[in-house]
């Protein structure tokens, strides 16, 4: 049977399409930590009404392994991210500053370690 | 595969008129491609390998959700309160999943709202494998086999896919998904060597009416899968339909002698020169029409996600009338204070 006759079939009784559907719950962006020491990392997101909401999801959603100990949670719009049209010139990995790095210094073997 | 119906949609024309600002994108997403590098959300991508990933991303996150449903189907019946706990971590984990793939195409610029109208109006594809029946407890530990056990072959190659939140998500999945096959091994392993004749034979029944539609989910055969070299050569897919296959029924073959089964296939066997198990043909006849909306299931399926859509919409709205209310209570506070 080729492609063109399964599209040729009757279609599945699906419902058809809304457009009156109430808006969706807001994105989050949740953080997690690890383990006490460690720096809270992105993880994943997800839609809850609200933050107590979305603390509560990320729990059920990202941690169910004992994958954290502290969550957090920020509503996506209110991030303010870096353009990714810019990396270059943002991120200059700046090789005519050397002297930012500790290894431009010649030191005295004794003294070297430093 | 949970995508399988990547290989089935209509091939689209790229545009062939590009600007040259547009080529010269093009060209560095390509390069970055091609030595490995990873493209993340905002980056510039080709319209063509967006809409791509929107619909791969998108149809492995409905199969993920319609995966629940045939085994929530005996989340009453599990045998033993062990079996429950596990069959329902299970189940949760499958919405997890569906969950991380969801907000990983959602980075593409499409709302859940939009992705879930696409499964609920029968526009959107999900694995022909959640078509079929769970008509005996057995069913749940071959789920966990032999679906499971396909759906890892495919998803562990994906944790390298060119698009990183993809495979971000697919490594957190891929963590988890083990569980499920060794649970399915685990409970049929009871059954063959602890069970009566009736359980033997129950899970033999499984085995037989499981095997093909298994086989399938890798999609069909590479000569006859319309998208698989575009996105091979995008870093979509890894390895090819017939390639993973192999390696799963190769894999698959050794396991079904520790376990005490038999595959329904008279023409499987170990081919010393090929170095792989040979089988027999597969009746893509019934692909086709189980991806065509024919299986045995398909009405019910989506019936079912419908309904449970349908059903919570009152839930969905009063979260937003009680956080709204929430807002404007704290807004009142502090402007008192």
């Amino acid at each position: 049977m080729s492609e063109t006759s399964v599209q040729d079939q009757t279609p599945l009784q699906g419902r058809p399409t809304s457009a009156t559907a109430a808006p969706e719950w807001p994105l989050w962006e949740v953080f997690v930590r690890a383990k006490a020491g460690l720096d809270h990392k992105h993880c994943g997101s997800l839609h809850a009404a609200d933050a107590p909401m979305a603390v509560q999801l990320a729990r059920e959603v990202y941690t169910r392994r004992q994958e954290g100990t502290s969550v957090w949670v920020v509503r996506s719009s209110d991030i303010t991210a870096s353009d990714p049209g810019d990396k270059a010139m943002y991120f200059d990995p700046m090789e005519d500053k050397v002297y930012r790095h500790p290894t431009f210094y010649e030191l005295p073997e004794a003294v070297n370690h430093m | 595969m949970y995508t399988q119906a990547m290989d089935t949609a209509p091939r689209e024309e790229r545009k062939a008129v590009r600007s040259v600002a547009e080529a010269q994108l093009e060209a560095a997403f390509e390069a970055r491609i091609d030595e490995g590098g990873f493209i993340e959300a905002k980056d510039w991508m080709p319209e063509h390998y967006r809409k791509t990933l929107v619909r791969q991303i998108s149809q492995h996150a409905h199969s993920e959700f319609v995966g629940m449903l045939p085994e929530g189907n005996w989340v009453t019946r599990a045998p033993t309160l062990k079996r429950k706990a596990i069959l329902l971590a299970k189940i949760q984990d499958e919405a997890g999943h569906g969950l991380y793939l969801y907000a990983a195409a959602e980075t593409l610029g499409v709302s859940r709202d939009q992705l879930l109208d696409a499964l609920h109006s029968g526009k959107a594809k999900y694995s022909s494998i959640f078509n079929y029946p769970t008509l005996s407890w057995a069913d749940i530990g071959v789920i966990g086999w032999l679906v499971d056990g396909a759906a890892i072959m495919n998803q562990v190659p994906l944790t390298r896919c060119s698009y990183a939140p993809y495979a971000r998500a697919m490594v957190r999945i891929c963590r988890e998904e083990s569980f499920h096959q060794r649970q399915g091994f685990d409970s049929l392993l009871v059954m063959m060597k602890d069970g009566s004749d009736d359980q033997r034979a129950m899970v033999q029944d499984a085995v037989n009416r499981w095997w093909w539609p298994s086989l399938m989910m890798f999609g069909p055969p590479d000569g006859e899968s319309v998208h698989g070299a575009q996105s091979a050569r995008w870093g979509i897919k890894r390895i090819s339909n017939d390639d993973l296959r192999q390696k799963f029924i190769d894999a698959t073959v050794e396991q079904a002698q520790v376990l005490g089964v038999s595959m329904p296939d008279p023409l499987l066997k170990f081919n010393d020169a090929r170095g792989h198990c040979d089988f027999g043909p597969i009746d893509w006849d019934e692909f086709w029409r189980v991806v065509g909306g024919h299986g045995p299931c398909n009405q019910e399926r989506l019936a079912a996600r419908v309904k449970a859509w349908d059903d919570g919409a009152w839930v969905r709205d009063a979260a937003m009338a009680h956080a709204a209310k929430q807002a404007r209570k704290q807004a009142r506070q502090e402007q008192a204070a």
